[in-house]
């Protein structure tokens, strides 16, 4: 039993001690760490001023106000900068290909994910995190807690930050055949995260049933806000899906799991 | 004998390969290979550019997944218990570290004991051994990326070594160091293999790491093993020779001598060549003899002519 | 000290920097697949952005001066532009911050040709190349999917004028954090801060137009204006005219003083060098 704890816990050690390594090495350039840290937070801070700019010019966007849209956004939000604190380097997957710096990793007895994600770990991710906090912060100050209402948020956070983690990973598998083309992972990731920072009741009902079916992206803040929020569904879809995120998190994880499998298995190191 | 620590059998790999108007296309790089290699034994694996080298270590390694063949390393099955075996191998690439660069030697090995699991003791008893092999002592706390190549070259050593190893692979480990260095890095895998018998498998480009350090050669060409056996073996099959430059006092017509014929005339430079498994001396002798000679060189058949002599040869 | 003599006089052929930028224009068309994963996720981030302003432009249908058709055009003009003046950073001063960190500036800081001329032409040619795939064919995209304004005669002459000097200020502004190398030895610091500035000062998140008076005036008289909100009123017919010319002649001010900033702090670099020995 202790040891099959100690085997679940070995990644995650493994991950803070790769990465702790990495934020003292960026401590040789201070002033680059300090200007990376502050603007960091600003730029995440970026798409939610640019809301409170557009709701300075109306009065609500497809039916929210502006505490409504905060709680979206910061779902959403807090989703990404967690799956980001974790596994955001798995975006550079093809650079490291190219480096051969993945061949070097691959003989190391640290899973390879770990590793990957691991690689120049940086603190100012948590600038993230924390800006998406403050901004849901404010969203919380509207809803009418309850304790299911708790329950619900809590879940949808989780469930927010796999199913990013599962895009971030999953995508980035594809690199493992073309790394050329790593960008079209952005479409899905970041532009996830920007369309679940709005009100899905702005766009047509075919875009919101394909970000339900098809990738199901709708269920990082929509569904479940829906249900926190007290909100009818605008598109008049069954309110089952407000509690369906674990099983979409699942869905993405299962499928994340294998593309990687996948890609190490087909991977054919570079040319040297 | 032993139990074998390597083991291939009809060991092959196929790339696709995508190339403009041909469409797909089938590239084999390492075809049906199969050898063993023992505990202790020191190979060299050699090979022109492309010719399966690097696809091979990384099939060892667990880097690459084979098409086919049966592959074992300490008993076990590389791409498929990858991270088992990393605890039993140590991997360095010659033109890449797996150091961190703007942090101290030292924080890198810490990281590694950690990594590994490695016993605490073990690893500084290690340490210090290899910080004295290695001569390590003024560079443990210096910045990686203010170390010169060599130097970081052997903190990567020391780096593959500290969780002790069956194996070393080692790929390319002295390209680009200077002579001394290339010195020190072979003394130091003799020591390495007399003292703790680790099994050594390097690719090189440099016939002379596998002179001063292999007791056996493999060699690798199109992806087919054409060579295995000791480096004497290898300078005399395909009828490769030796070159004798003889810098004359004065321009003379071409050389004459028995035993070697003048491939070559370049003012008072000339070369002769002879069988790679005979003797430099009665050659030198006779032309000492019947000319005034004012320098003599001799070269060994290059690698890369070797395998060319001994591939056409086939 | 270089190995071949260098002419310390002779002025390089104008045509030399035209094959600078012609060879980086080439460089970058050699990965299609890169331009049409970029040109897809453009074109995603384009139709959500529409959507949300169509929304925006229903509740208020006079936000900022603009129709609903202006803001759907603008959101595809900012996704043109995005790559062009390379809002995130990248283009020829990031491989200068590289040989600077390598030590490999030295060689270029001794050839007989201006190293920032030779910098711009490259970064010149690839926003060519970026304008021409990622700048038009999100505009299509956009075009097919929604209904945009498309410029005709003076505004399509003043939007085209535009362009060459939003690349000319973007390239000084990215070029000086790359020069931040010489000092700091890394430059993502100053680079994520320039990234900052540039989204938000450009209006790509969201139009300046939309924001309230004062905020508004500062931020158009910036350099980063010159980056989006300027080509983009070019284009709608926002300004035109006589007003057209002083937006463009404040943009050519900056291209001036920020290159001219360039010129000094690369002076200062070279000195620098010459006392680290490289």
């Amino acid at each position: 039993m202790a040891d099959l704890l100690a085997r679940a816990v070995a990644p995650a050690v493994d991950f803070t001690r790769i990465g702790a390594l990495w934020v003292r090495a960026s401590m040789a350039y201070p002033v680059s760490f300090w200007l990376l840290a502050v603007s960091s937070f600003l730029i995440t801070g970026l798409d939610f001023a640019g809301i409170v700019v557009i709701l300075g010019n109306i009065d609500d966007l497809g039916g929210f106000g502006l505490h409504e849209i905060a709680f979206l956004y910061g779902a959403s939000g807090l989703g990404i900068a967690f799956a980001d604190l974790l596994v955001g380097r798995v975006e550079r997957l093809g650079q490291m290909i190219r480096l051969g710096r993945l061949d070097v990793m691959m003989v190391k007895p640290v899973p390879l994910l770990v590793q990957v994600c691991a690689d120049e770990f940086a603190l100012r991710r948590l600038a993230r995190v924390l800006q998406a906090g403050v901004v849901f912060g404010v969203g919380c100050w509207t809803v009418d807690w309850t304790l299911p209402r708790v329950g619900a948020s809590v879940v949808m956070v989780v469930c927010s930050a796999l199913i990013f983690f599962s895009l971030f990973v999953g995508l980035a598998c594809v690199q493992f055949w073309t790394t050329d083309s790593a960008e079209v992972a952005s479409a899905f990731t970041y532009g996830g995260n920007t369309v679940t920072s709005y009100p899905l009741s702005v766009f047509p009902s075919e875009v919101v049933k394909a970000l339900t079916f098809v990738v199901p992206i709708a269920f990082v803040s929509w569904y479940p806000a829906l249900f926190v929020l007290g909100r009818p569904d605008p598109f008049g879809l069954p309110s089952w899906l407000q509690h369906a995120a674990p099983v979409a998190a699942a869905v993405c994880l299962l499928a994340a799991g294998l593309a990687w499998r996948a890609g190490v298995r087909h991977y054919r190191s570079t040319g040297s | 004998m032993t139990e074998p620590l390597v083991e291939a059998r009809d060991l092959r790999r196929t790339f696709t390969v995508r190339t403009r108007g041909e469409g797909r296309r089938e590239v084999v790089a390492v075809r049906d290979v199969s050898f063993a290699v023992h505990p202790g034994e020191m190979v060299g694996y050699i090979g022109p550019n492309g010719a399966g080298k690097s696809t091979t270590v990384k099939m060892l390694t667990g880097i690459l997944v084979p098409t086919s063949g049966h592959l074992r390393v300490a008993g076990l099955e590389p791409s498929r218990h990858r991270r088992r075996l990393a605890q039993r191998i140590g991997v360095v690439f010659g033109q890449r570290t797996s150091l961190w660069w703007d942090l101290p030697l030292r924080d890198s090995f810490a990281l590694l004991q950690k990594v590994y699991r490695t016993d605490p003791a073990r690893h500084s008893a290690n340490l210090d051994r290899f910080t004295e092999l290695l001569d390590l002592g003024r560079l443990l706390d210096t910045p990686v990326r203010q170390l010169s190549l060599g130097q970081r070259m052997r903190g990567d050593i020391a780096a593959a070594l500290l969780h002790d190893p069956d194996v070393l692979y080692l790929d390319e480990p002295t390209i680009g160091l200077d002579v001394v260095s290339k010195g020190r890095l072979r003394e130091f895998l003799r020591t390495l293999n007399a003292e703790r018998g680790v099994t050594l498998m390097l690719t090189t480009h440099d016939l002379q790491d596998i002179e001063a350090v292999c007791d056996r050669v493999v060699v690798i060409d199109h992806g087919t093993i054409v060579h295995d056996g000791s480096l004497e073996d290898l300078r005399t099959r395909g009828g490769s020779t030796r070159t004798l430059v003889v810098d004359l006092v004065d321009e003379a017509p071409p050389v004459d001598v028995p035993g070697a014929t003048t491939t070559r005339v370049e003012g008072p430079r000339q070369w002769l060549s002879f069988p790679a498994d005979a003797s430099a001396a009665p050659v030198v002798a006779a032309v000492a003899a019947a000319y005034d000679v004012a320098d003599l060189s001799l070269q060994e058949p290059d690698i890369e002519q070797v395998i060319r002599e001994l591939y056409a040869g086939r | 000290m270089p190995a071949v003599p260098v002419p310390q006089s002779a002025a390089p052929h104008p045509s030399l920097y035209a094959a600078v930028a012609a060879r980086s224009f080439r460089r970058y068309a050699t990965y299609v697949a890169a331009t049409l994963a970029g040109i897809f996720t453009n074109s995603v981030f384009g139709v959500i952005t529409s959507f949300v302003y169509v929304a925006v432009w229903r509740a208020n249908p006079t936000a900022g001066g603009y129709d609903v058709t202006d803001a759907v055009t603008y959101v595809w003009i900012g996704q043109a532009m995005l790559m062009t003046v390379c809002m995130f950073g990248g283009g020829s001063p990031d491989a200068l911050a590289s040989r600077i960190r390598s030590g490999d500036v030295a060689v270029d800081l001794y050839r007989p040709v201006s190293l920032l001329g030779w910098y711009l032409a490259a970064d010149l040619g690839r926003a060519a190349y970026h304008l021409l795939t990622r700048g038009a064919a999100p505009l299509l995209v956009g075009g097919l999917l929604f209904d945009l304004r498309w410029p005709l005669g003076w505004e399509l002459l003043w939007f085209g004028l535009s362009l060459p000097l939003a690349v000319a200020v973007s390239f000084a502004l990215r070029m000086l954090a790359a020069l931040s190398a010489f000092w700091l030895l890394d430059d993502t610091g100053p680079r994520s801060l320039l990234n900052f500035l540039a989204v938000f000062g450009s209006g790509l998140t969201v139009p300046l137009v939309l924001f309230p008076d004062g905020v508004r005036e500062v931020l158009t008289a910036l350099p980063f204006a010159a980056y989006l909100q300027l080509p983009a009123d070019l284009w709608l017919g926002q300004r035109t005219g006589v007003d057209a010319l002083a937006a463009l002649g404040l943009a050519a001010g900056w291209a001036v003083v920020l290159l001219t900033a360039c010129a000094w702090v690369l002076r200062a670099a070279e000195r620098r060098v010459v006392v680290q020995g490289g």
